[in-house]
């Protein structure tokens, strides 16, 4: 298949590792990856911090670019939220209906890593291997937003070497919510130390998410910490090319 | 249409909060209790094979009552009134308060008994009350520990929930004439203690002043549901009894109560049916009834066809029970009468965005309190549609300019690649450890408790043209 990567902005300026491993993990299943050079960003930070309008012409960009897509793979379940479920509402709600269209075509083909790899390819056993105890964190747009269920822990479970261990309070949000980490960046911090003590009560050492915006705040705070504990995107560990 | 008035705003939430956040004890008591009643609660809406059509159920009954809202407030007048109840119309919490305040003084009578109810709170009865020289009586135990602790209610359903037992014995012995003065922090006898105190004023006190959880239209018939029986006593016992109901309050029929008598203890108490539902209709023999139903910014609400739904909320604090937010912050952070996810999208609505700005903002998204809700308000999506119309409301600032700037480099794929090039040079913040550590302000909002990673040398799609 040729899968068209939204490699998303936080992936491409900050976390260019994430990219590499999702095209890697793409390729080593034998499909062909493409990059649309005309992606940026879908415009979800600008939606949620009440700055929609704005937004619009993010949200064309986007859709121009992957128009032509068979498929669009992000390796981020916000992101695929964003587009699937507020792309075509945004357009609408400011006068945009032709813009709603299209961007409903492009969200009908775009699928969070997970999702495609078990819903589209119907794999599981992606060939990793990746000899650490792993805890997983399934962020809040997975979860409620796509709804991605237990895909995630399904691939994960077919991991060689793995050694997979349940987070308590898992389903509970870690504070990062976009802005809100900023806005309110105390009472983040707050729900971000529980979480962190969750995650560190389970001796993993490595925590893994689909959504790097949430790892790069709990990674952020294990790392202030000097835990020990990673931060690393699901795409990493089940392209098995971790160190 | 004018917007609410009363208990409905507050200070700055991020300044607000800081003092539940600050207080570990105070923190661990909402974890534990809100944690407690979380898996009662999904331990009993688990149960019901039919609980997401009973959900859908109770969102449709709502959204009838608030399309039809003025034919459905008319019949519930006429219904009232041949029932011998004289209704009243109160715009906002001043009038509403002024309406109350006059037929108690008709009465010649210096004290009520109340009912909990979160309309009053919201309208800020009681103070009023005072300022006419009338004293108002919680009979709700929380609603009374709150009342005597000169204290602001912090939960929907659970007032006092930032309290502990020694506290309140501490209180009881403080503000309750003739109490034990061996009184022990015993749950029991905490509560004897206040039975003894309520009987006193159930047997004198001839006003009561109740609200609604549930004002049925066709039949006039009026609902309040709870655990204690204490508003029973005020419903039944006193000549006079005043009922202050929001206007969303109303269902069509009186088979639409089924629906919600499953929802509401479900979702609230984690209980299958709360111990004592009321029901009146009219006054009994010898009683004079009356209903002063009030807005309070409810209609300008009914105007935004996306802000709507929050009429649809029966207050069963589902929502504050599940939002890490709510659990570390507390309710006092939300500055209004209804704290939690709800209260953040119905008091900036109620009042106008204008006066209430850093609510919408008083969430991560996540989204956990529209699963819970059950009459399916997407609190999630309101959130973000009324901080755009925060945004809307102001002028230029840093933030917004930043925003601008932003969008304009992400609709050029050219101009966002030079941008995310240029955060190579923070590759010079980036310390030994290869991370970025404390930064001065704007940066220490993140870094003051979470280290950034160092920039990569390489874009992602840099590194795919070049490989």
């Amino acid at each position: 298949m040729r899968v068209a990567l939204f490699v998303t902005c936080l992936v491409d300026g900050l976390f260019p590792q994430v990219g590499k491993a999702t095209a890697a993990l793409l390729e080593r299943l034998g499909h062909e990856v493409v990059v649309p050079r005309g992606q940026t960003c879908c415009g979800q930070m600008h939606v949620n911090t009440g700055y929609a309008e704005q937004a619009v012409p993010v949200i064309r960009n986007h859709v121009r670019a992957f128009a032509d897509a068979d498929v669009v793979v992000a390796p981020s379940g916000s992101c695929a939220g964003s587009i699937r479920h507020q792309h075509a509402k945004v357009a609408a709600q400011h006068g945009h209906a032709r813009l709603a269209e299209r961007a409903e075509e492009v969200a009908g083909r775009t699928y969070e890593l997970s999702e495609f790899l078990v819903d589209v390819l119907g794999v599981t056993d992606v060939g990793a291997y990746f000899p650490h105890r792993v805890t997983y964190h399934p962020t809040c747009h997975s979860l409620r937003v796509l709804g991605v269920g237990d895909k995630p822990l399904r691939l994960l479970r077919e991991v060689r070497g793995i050694d997979l261990v349940e987070l308590p309070g898992a389903e509970t949000c870690c504070g990062f919510g976009g802005t809100f980490a900023l806005k309110n960046s105390e009472t983040s911090a707050a729900m971000l130390a529980d979480k962190m003590s969750a995650v560190l009560s389970t001796g993993a050492k490595v925590l893994t998410a689909g959504d790097s915006s949430c790892l790069m705040h709990i990674g952020g705070g294990l790392s202030r910490l000097r835990s020990g504990t990673r931060a690393l995107h699901l795409a990493e560990v089940l392209a098995g090319v971790a160190r | 249409m004018p917007g609410g008035t009363g208990n409905l705003t507050g200070e700055p939430f991020p300044r607000a909060a800081r003092e539940a956040l600050g207080n570990a004890q105070l923190r661990r008591n909402l974890g534990k209790a809100t944690g407690t009643i979380r898996a009662k609660r999904a331990r009993v809406v688990a149960e019901l094979p039919d609980w997401d059509g009973l959900r859908a159920a109770g969102a449709a009954i709502k959204d009838e009552v608030l399309a039809g809202l003025d034919t459905h407030l008319l019949r519930l007048e006429q219904e009232l009134t041949e029932r011998g109840t004289t209704v009243h119309w109160a715009r906002d919490a001043e009038e509403a308060n002024r309406i109350v305040t006059d037929l108690v003084a008709a009465t010649g009578s210096r004290e009520v008994i109340k009912v909990k109810s979160m309309a009053t709170a919201e309208i800020g009865l009681n103070e009023a009350l005072a300022e006419a020289g009338i004293s108002a009586v919680e009979t709700d135990l929380a609603e009374l520990i709150v009342q005597l602790g000169d204290d602001r209610s912090s939960h929907i359903l659970v007032p006092a929930i930032h309290r502990n037992r020694a506290e309140i014995r501490d209180l009881f012995l403080r503000e309750m004439p003739d109490v034990d003065p061996a009184l022990t922090d015993d749950p029991r006898a905490l509560a004897e203690a206040a039975r003894a105190h309520l009987r006193r004023k159930f047997m004198t006190v001839d006003v009561a002043v109740s609200g609604a959880n549930f004002a049925v239209a066709e039949t006039g018939a009026l609902v309040v549901v709870e655990s204690e029986g204490n508003g029973r006593m005020c419903l039944t016992l006193p000549r006079t009894l005043i009922s202050v109901v929001g206007v969303e309050k109303l269902v069509p029929r009186w088979q639409d109560l089924e629906v919600f008598l499953q929802l509401l203890p479900r979702s609230s108490t984690g209980e299958r049916m709360n111990p004592y539902t009321s029901v009146w209709t009219g006054p009994t023999e010898g009683q004079t009834a009356h209903v002063v139903l009030v807005d309070n910014g409810r209609t300008a609400t009914l105007a935004d066809p996306d802000g709507r739904a929050a009429l649809r909320c029966i207050r069963c604090s589902a929502c504050l029970n599940s939002c890490p937010v709510y659990e570390r912050a507390g309710g006092h952070a939300y500055g209004s009468t209804y704290p939690g996810p709800i209260g953040a999208v119905l008091s900036p609505q109620l009042t106008g965005v204008d006066r209430n700005p850093t609510l919408p903002y008083a969430s991560s998204l996540c989204g956990v309190c529209y699963d819970v809700c059950p009459v399916a308000i997407d609190i999630p999506s309101m959130l973000v549609h009324l901080r755009e119309r925060v945004v809307q409301a102001k002028p230029v600032t840093p933030e917004s300019a930043a925003m601008r700037g932003l969008a304009w480099a992400m609709t050029s794929p050219g101009r966002w690649r030079r941008f995310l090039r240029a955060g190579r040079l923070g590759r010079l913040l980036g310390g030994r450890r290869g991370v970025i550590g404390r930064m001065p302000p704007p940066l220490a909002a993140w870094t003051d408790t979470r280290d950034l990673p160092r920039p990569p040398e390489q874009t992602f799609q840099d590194w795919w043209e070049s490989r």
